[in-house]
């Protein structure tokens, strides 16, 4: 069978539900954040696939880039946001970040 | 678009596929294992000549002669002199050392690192034009795939530090880290002004919008601003390549050896081998982004065959090697602040000028 | 098994070996270095789908950037220098019911959608395609993209600022 859409589609898929697999289970706040970026790269080969097969333009694509951009934005800031929580709890463990009191 | 050269392969995989039951993903494969495996050759001998150039030369400025005694029995090459078998002698003894890790290392990752920073630099070598037919892969992308593949050393050495266990590598790991990514910013921005002159990513087509004689090469062209770029790619490159006088993270008055500190052995001799490698990778993109690339600086003369090319990307690219040692051994070690100050405050604003004035120039006087 | 096919295999099965790596292991740089490879069978996949400039920004943003930025966060968030970093899991069966379901729903909806697939066109470059889209239809999206990663970068120099 020739490789067509919806071997594309099964493969993100796949890799949707190992990221949903890693954001519920984890404790460490970066593994999660990998989780993040593995469902956000699922999502992006899914517009790539409809972009060459269904669509006749290049849509698929452009979202792609602005998905990669707002993921590099968001890395960048839940980090800093980690680092800080490592200052104030001495751990990144996030059943320790229970407290809403400053 | 396929090249020459990958049409010829594919010639020979229909050829070989209709003469033998192999099929034709199998010959395939086995061409592009060949082309690796040329690839890797080519890099391991000229990270060799790299070596040697750099100790010859570095002696001669310094008033001495350098490696002199090592000769071999070969009878065409007994008597050279010089001590040219200097870094074949070398290399067979990296080779032949223990490999030595730490016990509280991290095994898996101290095996890996040195593989993803000689990987990464290997893998740059498969867009370089030696030649007018002479790529071993055309990519649409090509310029934008080294800029890429350059960015992936970076991993490599986060990972040698780390997995050393070892505060000093840890130390030198983070801080090579630092540079190399403030680094790529004025570097990707002096491409963009080359990017912006010519068109297009195609590093074929950057040499053919050069050929013709040394009054087209780029680095004459949009005057001062394509200079500017110039200037400001070497000098970030010299830092990408943790080379004096950026090379905080080698210093070995400081912290002993940085990041490959707990190396010993093959893995070691993998780390320098893909710096030396990475120059010779330098010298060839900037020979092709400003310096006209494989053709002859006189226009048609010494231009005909593929022979001349390689000659003259040869000659440009070993020039550019020299004047990286020559900087290595004048200039001082800077510090870690005035190393942020002069890619932040310096090289990227003078980068951003540089593009702006190119595209103004393009758009008001073209 | 035609050489494209086999491509798509090898990448798809780089990809999916590589998540699983990151996805079950318990320390937390393997988790990383598992991410590094699935990053690069995906822009293998990107490449097979004809999006060469997109595979290319994949690489160099992901790999360069966020990797190297998620590993200097793993390094920095962490009690004295070991290198023996586990992470423990918490409602693993749950999850991993859960998640079972998910991946058989997509499955069911992906197998049993006609969609209105025309024939792949010829493999051509898209950097100047999508240049000119960036520039025309998509420039609000574009700008605001900017001021998106603007503001990124004065939050998180704020936010992880030492007291």
């Amino acid at each position: 069978m020739a490789i067509g859409l919806n071997h594309y589609l099964l493969l993100s898929a796949l890799l949707f539900c190992l990221g949903l697999f890693a954001v519920i289970t984890k404790k460490n706040a970066v593994t999660v954040l990998m989780g993040i970026e593995l469902i956000l790269n699922a999502a992006n080969i899914n517009f790539i696939a409809f972009s060459r097969f269904v669509d006749t333009d290049l849509d698929g694509q452009v979202f792609a880039i602005f998905v990669i951009v707002t993921a590099a934005a968001a890395a960048a800031v839940a980090l800093a946001i980690v680092l800080n929580l490592y200052e104030r709890l001495k751990s990144i463990n996030l059943d320790e970040a229970d407290s809403l009191a400053g | 678009m396929p090249t020459p050269v990958f049409s010829a392969s594919l010639t020979l995989t229909n050829t070989i596929t209709s003469l033998t039951t192999l099929s034709e993903t199998l010959t395939s494969f086995i061409f592009m294992a060949l082309g690796a495996m040329i690839i890797t050759g080519l890099a391991a001998v000229l990270a060799l000549v790299g070596v040697y150039l750099e100790r010859k030369i570095s002696a001669h400025m310094q008033d001495r002669v350098g490696p002199m005694e090592v000769n071999t029995e070969i009878p065409l090459l007994k008597n050279i002199g010089h001590g040219w078998a200097q870094t074949l002698a070398d290399a067979v003894k990296l080779l032949i050392k223990e490999d030595v890790v730490p016990d509280a290392a991290d095994k898996k990752l101290h095996l890996l690192a040195p593989f993803i920073v000689f990987a990464a630099t290997l893998a740059a070598f498969a867009v370089l034009p030696f030649g007018r037919n002479l790529i071993i892969s055309d990519l649409n992308v090509g310029l934008f795939y080294i800029v890429a593949i350059s960015s992936f050393v970076v991993i490599g050495i986060i990972l040698a530090g780390w997995s050393s266990n070892n505060k000093w590598s840890l130390f030198g790991a983070m801080r090579s880290a630092a540079q190399i990514v403030s680094f790529e910013i004025p570097a990707s921005l002096a491409l963009l002004v080359v990017i912006m002159a010519v068109g297009s990513l195609n590093l074929g087509e950057i040499v053919a919008f050069q050929e013709g004689g040394i009054h087209k090469w780029l680095i004459f062209q949009y005057f001062p601003f394509n200079l500017l770029a110039f200037l400001i790619f070497f000098i970030a490159s010299l830092a990408e390549l943790n080379r004096a006088p950026f090379d905080i993270p080698e210093a070995e008055s400081e912290i002993i050896a940085g990041f490959h500190t707990e190396y010993s052995g093959m893995k070691f001799a993998m780390f320098f081998l893909a710096e030396y490698a990475n120059m010779f990778l330098v010298g060839v993109v900037i020979s092709t982004l400003f310096l006209g690339g494989w053709s002859s600086p006189f226009g048609s003369f010494l231009n005909g065959s593929a022979f001349f090319h390689v000659f003259w990307i040869a000659l440009k690219a070993f020039s550019i090697i020299f004047v990286q040692i020559w900087l290595r051994w004048t200039l001082p070690r800077v510090r870690v602040d005035q190393l942020m100050y002069t890619s932040w405050k310096v090289l990227t604003p003078f980068a951003f000028v540089a593009m702006v004035g190119v595209g103004l120039w393009m758009v008001l006087l073209n | 098994m035609a050489l494209f096919d086999s491509v798509f295999y090898g990448f798809a099965a780089l990809t999916v070996a590589s998540a699983g790596v990151m996805v079950f292991s318990r320390n937390v740089v393997y988790s990383a270095v598992g991410l590094l490879f699935t990053f690069f069978g995906v822009a293998g996949i990107y490449v097979l789908l004809a999006a060469d400039f997109i595979a290319i920004v994949q690489i160099l943003i992901y790999v360069g950037g966020i990797l190297v930025l998620l590993l200097f966060g793993v390094m920095l968030s962490q009690k004295g220098a070991g290198v023996d970093f586990r992470t423990g899991t918490m409602n693993v069966l749950p999850a991993a019911l859960v998640v079972l379901g998910v991946f058989v729903v997509l499955f069911r909806v992906v197998s049993n959608t006609t969609w209105p697939v025309h024939a792949p066109t010829e493999y051509s470059p898209t950097t100047a395609t999508l240049g000119t889209l960036l520039m025309t239809d998509y420039l609000i999206p574009f700008e605001i993209a900017s001021v998106l990663l603007l503001g990124a970068l004065i939050g998180a120099a704020f936010i992880a600022r030492k007291g």
